[in-house]
């Protein structure tokens, strides 16, 4: 999946998507009729109060969850007609996640965790090291290589959860509250970088979060609550 | 090999807990190492025994003795090729722990029946022209440093001489060793012509014969053929196999292996229990965790994999320790001082050691595993 984007330049496509949890014997609808469309290249927020669907939509975007209904284009491929092996080898191939408590591995260093995503690659081991060496800089933090999570900043974590989102070059970026544990300076920083891969490294990204501030860095926002898109706002 | 570093780092992730899992492996492995080399000990013999010999004893009790002359009428039993006779001793060197088995016996004939025994020509020879020579095993002449040319005091419990004395001294003019791995080389054997000479009572009265038959798939008939030929004699006999007959000295103080068998079982069954807990508790603590793995593009088979992987490093350590510590404890030798002369570890058994620590750690591995299967990466990562 290189640029491929749909006729209209759309990367993810999002049609008549609804989701709905089975829970304590009852149905939660979470996504009702939803459609969205996401261009390449473009820096999308997704807003919205808690327990609107924006992570449920985020993880349907990602294939980690497939739809109840409605279908999920990314890159001209339905990724919810894949099987769990296939949707997981697309992930490895086309998706950085970025999460919101960095999720690194306690027990790997810095270069090892951003190193995870390549052991899924046919790259040698010198390889590897230089596509993590790569991201790292990227990020500000090859100094900070062979350092364990607990040795950093909320910040440092969070830049080497974007590193290890980066190494693969993937097509997609997807960060659920990238910035909802940092302190302001922090988290300016952090979507300072992401800005930076948009604008410069061409990456799209699809940003959920609950702050305004945080949003106005993206390109385009669009709000979510009760499962469906009430509005958007285009900058 | 480029996830080893991934599932090295899950293992000292909790240091204490990993180590303490391994060390009861570990012992787990010991004990299997210690008792595989008993029930060796007490077994290997029956494997050892010549499928073409027969051994006969009186048929009351084997501490019964049997006419000398029984020989030559054994010997004319279709059948038999060779018969030839050995006494219980019962001799101490030195202090009563020091022990091992001392026969006297008709040489020529018990190497011929014996060939696993191998006597090097020119000491045989000197055994053959020496009425107090003894021929001694090499791990009962390397225990006590005997070498060719020493006369050795033996106390004997049982047989006294002409002048009341039992202390018997033998010329050691010949050292043996097995053709086998199992061959038990801790035997003293000496001449019967000089100890029916020397002893008092019981002359002309032998302990057991052996027999060779001249066909091994005959041997039961031809066992039945030496006891009817007894029958209703002084001194009946009771003609078995020499691995029947062996077997029945290991069956007489158990089931061997069925005993070895149950404590292994109960052993590592808790085992099990000890490593399954350790790894069950790793995957629970790790559900984020695995959460991302799958959530970065690891299959579900290879989250398995990864699981799986760690917990059979984790048994194959505490396994590898365990039988390594065992044999070179067992190599140390028989830790009875005598008792148990076939007292090694086979290499059958250490294999069996192996397989099953890679067992263990399937088997440990297998829940958790399931348990990572099964999780979604959505569901672990909103647990997060």
């Amino acid at each position: 999946m290189s640029d491929n984007t749909t006729s209209d330049g759309a990367l993810v496509r999002v049609e008549r998507v609804e989701k709905t949890f089975h829970r304590g014997g009852g149905d939660i609808h979470v996504l009702a009729d939803l459609n969205l469309q996401v261009s390449a290249r473009e820096f999308l927020a997704l807003m919205g109060p808690s327990g609107s669907g924006k992570s449920t939509l985020l993880n349907l975007i990602g294939g980690l969850d497939r739809p109840t209904q409605g279908s999920v284009m990314v890159g001209g491929e339905r990724i919810d007609q894949l099987s769990d092996r296939q949707l997981a080898r697309w992930r490895a191939r086309h998706v950085g996640f970025i999460f919101q408590l960095y999720n690194l591995m306690p027990v790997l260093s810095a270069e090892r965790n951003v190193e995870l995503p390549l052991l899924l690659t046919h790259l040698s081991k010198a390889e590897r090291a230089e596509h993590v060496q790569t991201a790292l800089a990227v990020v500000g933090l090859a100094h900070r290589a062979k350092h364990y999570p607990r040795t950093l900043s909320g910040g440092e974590q969070q830049r080497v959860g974007i590193a290890r989102a980066i190494v693969t070059d993937p097509t997609l970026l997807l960060c659920d509250e990238p910035t909802g544990d940092l302190d302001r300076k922090a988290g300016d920083e952090i979507l300072d970088l992401l800005q930076a891969l948009n604008r410069e490294h061409g990456k799209t990204i699809i940003m959920v979060t609950h702050d305004p501030h945080a949003s106005a860095r993206a390109a385009r926002t669009v709000h979510l609550d009760k499962g469906q898109l009430w509005s958007e706002a285009q900058k | 090999m480029k996830f080893l570093p991934l599932i090295w780092s899950n293992l000292r992730r909790r240091k204490l807990r990993s180590l303490l899992t391994v060390l009861s492996i570990l012992v787990a492995f010991v004990l299997f190492g210690a008792l595989s080399s008993i029930k060796q000990a007490l077994t290997g013999g029956v494997q050892m025994a010549g499928a073409d010999r027969l051994v006969v004893r009186h048929k009351v009790s084997i501490i019964q003795l049997l006419p000398e002359s029984y020989k030559a009428r054994m010997e004319r039993i279709p059948g038999v090729v060779l018969a030839t006779h050995q006494t219980w001793f019962g001799g101490i060197y030195q202090d009563p722990r020091n022990f091992f088995m001392q026969c006297p016996v008709l040489p020529e004939e018990f190497l011929d029946i014996h060939p696993e025994i191998i006597v090097a020509p020119e000491q045989k020879q000197a055994w053959l022209q020496t009425r107090t020579g003894a021929v001694v095993g090499r791990k009962t002449a390397d225990k006590f440093h005997w070498k060719i040319g020493d006369k050795v005091p033996i106390q004997s419990t049982i047989w006294a001489q002409g002048d009341g004395s039992r202390t018997w001294t033998f010329d050691i003019v010949g050292i043996y060793d097995g053709r086998d791995k199992g061959t038990d080389t801790t035997a003293m054997l000496f001449r019967y012509d000089y100890f029916e000479e020397a002893r008092v009572g019981a002359k002309g009265q032998v302990g057991w014969y052996t027999i060779r038959v001249k066909d091994p798939a005959r041997a039961v008939e031809t066992a039945k053929l030496v006891d009817k030929e007894f029958e209703n004699s002084d001194a009946e006999t009771k003609t078995e196999p020499e691995g029947a007959f062996l077997q029945g000295w290991a069956s007489a103080i158990g089931n061997i292996a069925l005993i070895v068998a149950a404590i292994l079982g109960a052993v590592f069954f808790t085992i099990l229990l000890v490593s399954g807990n350790t790894m069950s508790q790793a995957v629970r603590e790790r559900t984020g965790e695995l959460g991302v793995l799958k959530a970065i593009g690891f299959t579900n088979a290879q989250v398995v994999a990864l699981i799986l992987v760690e917990s059979c490093l984790l048994s194959m350590l505490g396994g590898g320790l365990g039988l390594g510590l065992a044999w070179m404890a067992v190599s140390r030798g028989d830790p009875t001082g005598g008792l148990l002369p076939l007292f090694y570890f086979p290499g059958r058994d250490l294999l069996l050691g192996a397989v099953l620590s890679l067992a263990l750690g399937l088997a440990t591995g297998f829940f958790p595993a399931l348990q990572a299967l099964r999780l979604r990466a959505a569901d672990a990562l909103r647990r997060m």
